[in-house]
């Protein structure tokens, strides 16, 4: 009896809000940040380009800033025949791939001793690495004269004012946090699966680079790319350690030459600034789908 | 000719002692099964015969050879892993023929012997694909395949089924065995699931606490089990354990469970079973199936007894039934049409000529 009027009894239903409606509140308030947050990082380099596209004059001018009235490709023609940008790009591109490959290197090898090989000492080492990411560049720089003038001294090689120079330096900055990511990206590997490879046959070396490197590949592109905005960007050493003209890298060559005592050629820099920005901005826009894969490699299992 | 002997091996972990000497000796073409509770050093010994894990003590020998030192890929065996351990980016084929490559063997002995593997297993077809776009019971083949395909002296399973559902588990438990009677390859197969253990194995060893508690083929493990701990940890429902003493009345001995239920001895066991009269910390072992109801229209006898049924599970083809003697639950196995119901009482028959008299202090089956 008891069943029978359960059974024919409607179920009750008690009011709660539509799944659906809530779900697109959620929505609104995201899109709503979300255009805040691409508005608020956009507007510099829309600010660069609009003013790259300007004559000296009209950007003197008390017009409106975000408003062209005489477009003019004048400061990229400029910019571009001048040797000194060129000499500049050519610097900043062969130190960052250098660095890049120095980097990768060492930090792939690196990291796979690190995650993998267990010995004495190597979750130590492992936290050593990354500790050596947190010492801030700003404090490195006296040590490093000091260094370059001992170098110069014993050796006889002068570090100062070279562009190569910096392809010893940026790796100090560059290796530890790729070696981190890496070590990540390694310890997320199962063991199973270089254990496979040991039974089969590999040797280390061979399960590193038939295995490992493979199967860690959207973390190493993932390394890599920030090896190279890092390389790209850096603007302290260069500053610090090279001073003539054909020796600098394009962030401090842009502002060593264009702006000459209060004099701000503020075309040519914005310019300048904008075609420094495109090489990362290209190797990103290829290799995205790899960087996000890799930085949130190891998140959820498949 | 692929024996594996084990000489008082040792596994030390810092101050933990995970295999405490342990002696084993496994015959060429063997199928052994490692079975024990989790912890108890069944896939660290297992790990130590394939050098993924150094010994601290004693002997391992591959083939008459001691392989202490050797490193795993100069072992000349095969593992299967719990998860796989497929490479992820490599096909079937690449994946089965990686060792092959790695060891310079010739492209076309590589392509026939991965060619027949395949066949073996049934995956001819999946060669290309990549393990992501295979099933789980797919990639248990591949991974036995890649086993296979390098003809090693010894096969070593790692649960190799406990990653995969129920249905698949029993159908794949049937290939692996069917795979070890056309290769027959000397295997260690480790597995915490006695089920298992007792259909594949022509020689099961049960551990526990790092050490050997038995070795035998799965039917001596389940009829005569030498001590507690394999008599509760092979079969399922597993064995009832209970209190008892052994008294001798008129020639004859008996098992008192309490104040109101005692049973005879059988009498072949009487001789075995008399020097423990009256002896302290005894207990009578005897499985679900040798508690049954007693048959109509069969004569009542001493081994008949009325019980409160606690609770019934029916199984389909026989039931379950739950009560409790001395604080214990028990377990029977009835018929399904004996009527069973709970909280109501039934009339019930206890087997004892397939008993087991254990002494609790040590364990140890008399």
């Amino acid at each position: 009896m008891a069943n029978a009027a359960i059974a024919t009894g409607e179920p009750t239903r008690p009011k709660y809000g539509s799944m659906s409606r809530d779900r697109t509140w959620a929505l609104r308030w995201s899109y709503f940040f979300l255009v805040l947050f691409a508005i608020f990082f956009l507007m510099p380099p829309i600010y660069m380009l609009i003013t790259s596209l300007k004559t000296s004059a009209e950007i003197s001018a008390a017009t409106n800033p975000w408003w062209i009235s005489n477009p003019t490709l004048q400061n990229y023609i400029d910019l571009l025949s001048q040797n000194h940008f060129l000499v500049f790009f050519r610097n900043s591109a062969i130190v960052s791939i250098c660095v890049v490959i120095m980097t990768m290197l060492i930090s792939v090898v690196a990291a796979f001793a690190l995650a993998r090989m267990k010995f004495w000492g190597s979750a130590t080492l492992a936290t050593g690495v990354f500790l050596t990411y947190l010492i801030p560049e700003t404090l490195l720089f006296i040590p490093l004269f000091k260094m370059f003038a001992w170098v110069n001294e014993v050796l006889g090689i002068q570090l100062m004012n070279h562009w190569w120079t910096m392809i010893i330096l940026y790796p100090t900055l560059t290796v530890p946090f790729a070696t981190w990511i890496m070590i990540g990206y390694f310890a997320s590997i199962p063991k199973e699966l270089d254990e496979a490879a040991l039974i089969d046959g590999a040797t280390w070396m061979q399960t590193l680079t038939k295995i490992f490197i493979p199967v860690a590949l959207p973390g190493i592109i993932a390394a890599t790319i920030f090896t190279f905005t890092v390389a790209w960007a850096q603007f302290l050493y260069p500053l610090a350690f090279t001073t003539s003209t054909s020796e600098l890298v394009l962030p401090v060559g842009i502002i060593t030459t264009l702006i000459k005592g209060d004099v701000f050629n503020w075309g040519q820099i914005m310019t300048g600034a904008l075609l420094g920005a495109a090489p990362p901005l290209i190797i990103y826009a290829f290799l995205m789908d790899y960087y996000i894969a890799g930085l949130t490699a190891g998140a959820t299992k498949g | 000719m692929a024996q594996v002997t084990l000489r008082k091996v040792v596994k030390k972990y810092d101050e933990v002692l995970a295999v405490r000497g342990i002696d084993l000796d496994i015959s060429d073409k063997e199928f052994i099964v490692l079975v024990g509770p989790s912890g108890c050093g069944k896939s660290t010994t297992l790990r130590m015969i394939a050098g993924l894990e150094e010994i601290s003590g004693g002997d391992i020998a591959i083939g008459g050879h001691v392989v202490n030192d050797v490193p795993p890929k100069d072992r000349d065996i095969a593992m299967v892993f719990q998860n796989y351990a497929l490479y992820p980016h490599m096909n079937v084929y690449e994946n089965m023929s990686f060792g092959l490559k790695l060891k310079k063997t010739p492209k076309d002995v590589i392509d026939q012997r991965v060619k027949q593997a395949a066949q073996i297993l049934d995956i001819t077809e999946l060669l290309d694909r990549k393990p992501k776009q295979l099933s789980g019971g797919q990639r248990q083949r591949v991974a036995m395949g890649r086993a296979i395909v390098r003809d090693p002296k010894v096969f070593l399973f790692d649960e190799p089924l406990s990653n995969l559902d129920a249905k698949l588990r029993v159908q794949m438990r049937t290939e692996i065995k069917k795979v070890h009677q056309k290769v027959r390859t000397t295997t260690v197969y480790v597995t915490h699931d006695q089920v298992e253990a007792m259909t594949l194995a022509d020689r099961v060893v049960v551990m526990n606490g790092g050490l050997i508690e038995q070795v035998g083929s799965p039917n001596d493990l389940y009829h005569s089990p030498a001590t507690k701990f394999v008599a509760g940890f092979i079969g399922s429902p597993a064995m009832n354990f209970i209190t008892c003493q052994l008294e001798q009345a008129a020639g004859a001995l008996r098992v008192r469970l309490n104040d109101t239920l005692s049973f005879p001895v059988p009498a072949d066991r009487t001789a075995r079973y008399t020097p423990h009269v009256g002896q302290p910390n005894l207990m009578l072992g005897l499985r679900p199936e040798h508690i049954m109801e007693t048959r109509p229209h069969t004569e009542p006898n001493q081994h008949d007894f009325d019980m409160l049924i606690d609770v019934v599970e029916p199984m389909g083809m026989e039931t379950l039934v739950y009560f409790t003697v001395n604080g214990r639950e028990i377990c029977g196995r009835v018929n399904p049409n004996a009527g069973a119901a709970a909280a109501q009482s039934m009339k019930l028959r206890a087997d004892l000529s397939n008993m087991h008299l254990i002494d609790d202090s040590t364990g140890k089956v008399l």
